[in-house]
């Protein structure tokens, strides 16, 4: 069931808080660690399961496309297209393995499949079966994962912390990591359109809408530039440009101009306008990702700079190297830095 | 214009001694190229390959990639010398690239590959893998109401991988009557005897108790290996077919039946001449 909980709001727990970790506001302290909790705050606009909405539309011009999962349709919205075409529908048990290998014989068979299991089983158990059965062979297969970083309160089982630096590191494989429900419904599109293997890191259930309030569209491999400002640039992917948003936002109040650059697409990244962004000269750059700081957008992004000769201040928001606790998500936000609050503070320290 | 391999009807027994003995000859000849390999696998599938290919499958050779052929998926990468050696043979690939077996930008590499080499359904060698690619084949094929089969060879050691479970759980489950494993068991891996490795008997009962229709038969009884192959392709049952082949590796060469350790066996560079020496001698006879 699913629990709806106000995130950002809590303070960081003694010894485990992050050193530049900035104020934030006391509120009383949730203590459920709610398996799938919504990412939206109160009032927050959003849409109900985008990523299962959109697959059915998808569906209805292109009879080639399958959904199969691994006992977790519920969890990854692939129910609604389950209900819309029960037929094109493959319940492949809870068996990760065997969900990639059938997710290739199909797409070599001609379909194509969007193969849906959690972030966690898909990197650790599976990887194996997509690195080989389908980005080896290029195949035609769009594996799209639930309780992607850090989404839930279980604990490491289900806290995929580390799926962009398994991912990043496979060839063929195109990496995405959309931010809301707009950036979701565009994506899958986007992604069916597109010829190859993708991973795509999803939000599921009710998903909050954030982009319709931007000149913005999804387009893969692109990174756009959702606000502009002149002392900070934060590049960020996933739900973490929300947050980014948000505190460029609070910073604002503070006289601090924040901009935001957009990068859904960790794999191929968009270096080109990354560069032409980070060449804008004098501006803090602080990427911040929910992932861990090890092998993910932040490093991706460190590595173009590097390449290019590009120096700047550069700053990670994003997870520890660490195994994370378990507890609820807003209490975890805030003791790990990803929260709104706690990436203001963070961004205040670094200016000095 | 194109021919068609198609069943039953084309060849007697009389032919797939022949064609068992050249596809025999084939191995050893790209064997030596290398001077090692896999050649004890290949000597022992060999009458597996040679019934499958001229005698069950439906294919074209100059066509590999016919939409009705029916499927032959090699889970285990490293029979790949065994594949390419029933592919000459059966004209899919030209005898003379026999000569680049292994050697460097060959479309004959020592693992199977399915984007190097024409009929080579899938990317075997990670082992575990191939009969879960074959179930998505087999569910695929049923989606496009086709008639053509899917045959995935996998070995006794592949047991040992769980995926391999994964997916010989599910075939029943989605009643897929168009899909025939066949299982070569010829108890050696990497490290032993494979029943010494870990275990795998009883296979019978454990594949019956899947759900599946099973056939066990000496894998080197061209009789009774087309006989099999009958009864699986017949079966009217909407249950998926296995046929668990026995074989003798190194099969039809006897100083190197008798060797131990003949996972990956050694062969000296004088031996390979002799190899084909007592295989030509062993057709004589």
């Amino acid at each position: 069931m699913e629990a709806k909980t106000k995130p950002g709001t809590q303070p960081p727990t003694p010894g485990e808080g992050r050193a530049e970790v900035g104020q934030v506001t006391k509120k009383p302290r949730l203590t459920t660690s709610a398996m799938i909790a919504s990412l939206a705050a109160e009032g927050q606009p959003t849409r109900p399961a985008p990523f299962g909405h959109a697959l059915t539309a998808l569906a209805e011009t292109r009879p080639e496309i399958v959904g199969l999962t691994a006992d977790l349709s519920k969890y990854t919205d692939l129910y609604v297209f389950a209900q819309a075409y029960p037929d094109r529908y493959y319940q492949m048990g809870m068996a990760e393995q065997l969900l990639m290998s059938a997710a290739a014989g199909m797409a070599r068979e001609g379909f194509l499949p969007f193969a849906t299991t959690y972030a966690v089983f898909a990197s650790r158990r599976a990887y194996d079966f997509i690195c080989l059965a389908i980005a080896e062979e290029r195949l035609n297969v769009k594996i799209v994962c639930a309780l992607p970083g850090l989404t839930t309160g279980y604990g490491p089982s289900h806290q995929a912390t580390d799926d962009l630096a398994i991912f990043r590191a496979m060839p063929n494989l195109t990496v995405v990591d959309p931010c809301d429900a707009l950036d979701i419904e565009q994506a899958t599109h986007a992604i069916a359109d597109h010829d190859g293997p993708v991973y795509m890191r999803l939000l599921r259930g009710n998903v909050p809408l954030v982009l319709d309030r931007y000149d913005y569209r999804f387009e893969l491999g692109k990174a756009r530039l959702l606000r502009d400002g002149a002392d900070v640039l934060v590049v960020a992917a996933g739900f973490m440009t929300m947050r980014a948003l948000e505190a460029a936002d609070k910073l604002e109040k503070d006289g601090v101009k924040v901009a935001v650059l957009h990068s859904p697409t960790i794999k191929p990244l968009d270096e080109r306008t990354i560069l032409e962004q980070a060449q804008r000269g004098g501006r803090l750059i602080v990427v911040a990702e929910n992932h861990s700081v090890v092998g993910g957008l932040g490093e991706a992004v460190a590595g173009v700079l590097m390449r290019s000769g590009v120096s700047a201040r550069f700053r990670q928001v994003g997870l520890p190297d660490k195994f994370l606790d378990a507890g609820a998500l807003p209490t975890l936000h805030d003791r790990y830095g990803i929260s709104a609050d706690t990436m203001v503070g963070s961004i205040k320290n670094w200016l000095g | 214009m194109a021919t068609t391999h198609s069943g039953t009807a084309e060849l007697s027994n009389v032919n797939l001694v022949d064609r068992a003995f050249r596809i025999r000859r084939n191995a050893l000849r790209m064997g030596a190229v290398q001077g090692q390999g896999y050649i004890a696998q290949a000597l022992g599938v060999a009458d597996v390959l040679a019934v499958a290919y001229f005698h069950a499958l439906r294919y074209r050779p100059d066509d590999p990639e016919w939409e009705e052929r029916d499927r032959f998926c090699l889970s285990i990468g490293h029979y790949a010398i065994a594949l390419y050696s029933v592919l000459i043979e059966a004209g899919v690939i030209p005898e003379n690239e026999l000569e680049t077996y292994g050697t460097d930008d060959s479309r004959l590499p020592m693992s199977g590959m399915a984007s190097y080499t024409p009929g080579m359904e899938i990317t075997g060698g990670s082992l575990g893998h191939g009969l879960g690619i074959s179930v998505g084949m087999a569910l695929g094929l049923k989606r496009k109401g086709s008639k053509s089969l899917v045959y995935n060879l996998l070995s006794d050691g592949e047991l040992d991988e769980g995926s391999t479970w994964e997916a010989v759980q599910s075939a029943p489950h989605w009643q897929l009557d168009n899909l025939i494993a066949i299982v070569d068991v010829n108890n050696q891996q990497a490290d032993g005897p494979s029943r010494s490795v870990l275990n795998f008997e009883p296979l019978h009962a454990k594949w019956d108790a899947f759900g599946w229709h099973v056939e066990r038969v000496n894998g080197n009884d061209l009789d009774a290996l087309a006989a099999a192959f009958d009864r699986a392709r017949g079966l009217k049952e909407a249950k998926p077919r296995v046929i668990i082949c026995d074989t003798r590796m190194a099969k039809g060469v006897p100083f190197l039946e008798t060797r131990e350790m003949t996972h990956f066996l050694r062969v000296d560079a004088h031996e390979w001449d002799l190899a084909l020496e007592a295989l030509d001698a062993g057709r004589v006879r």
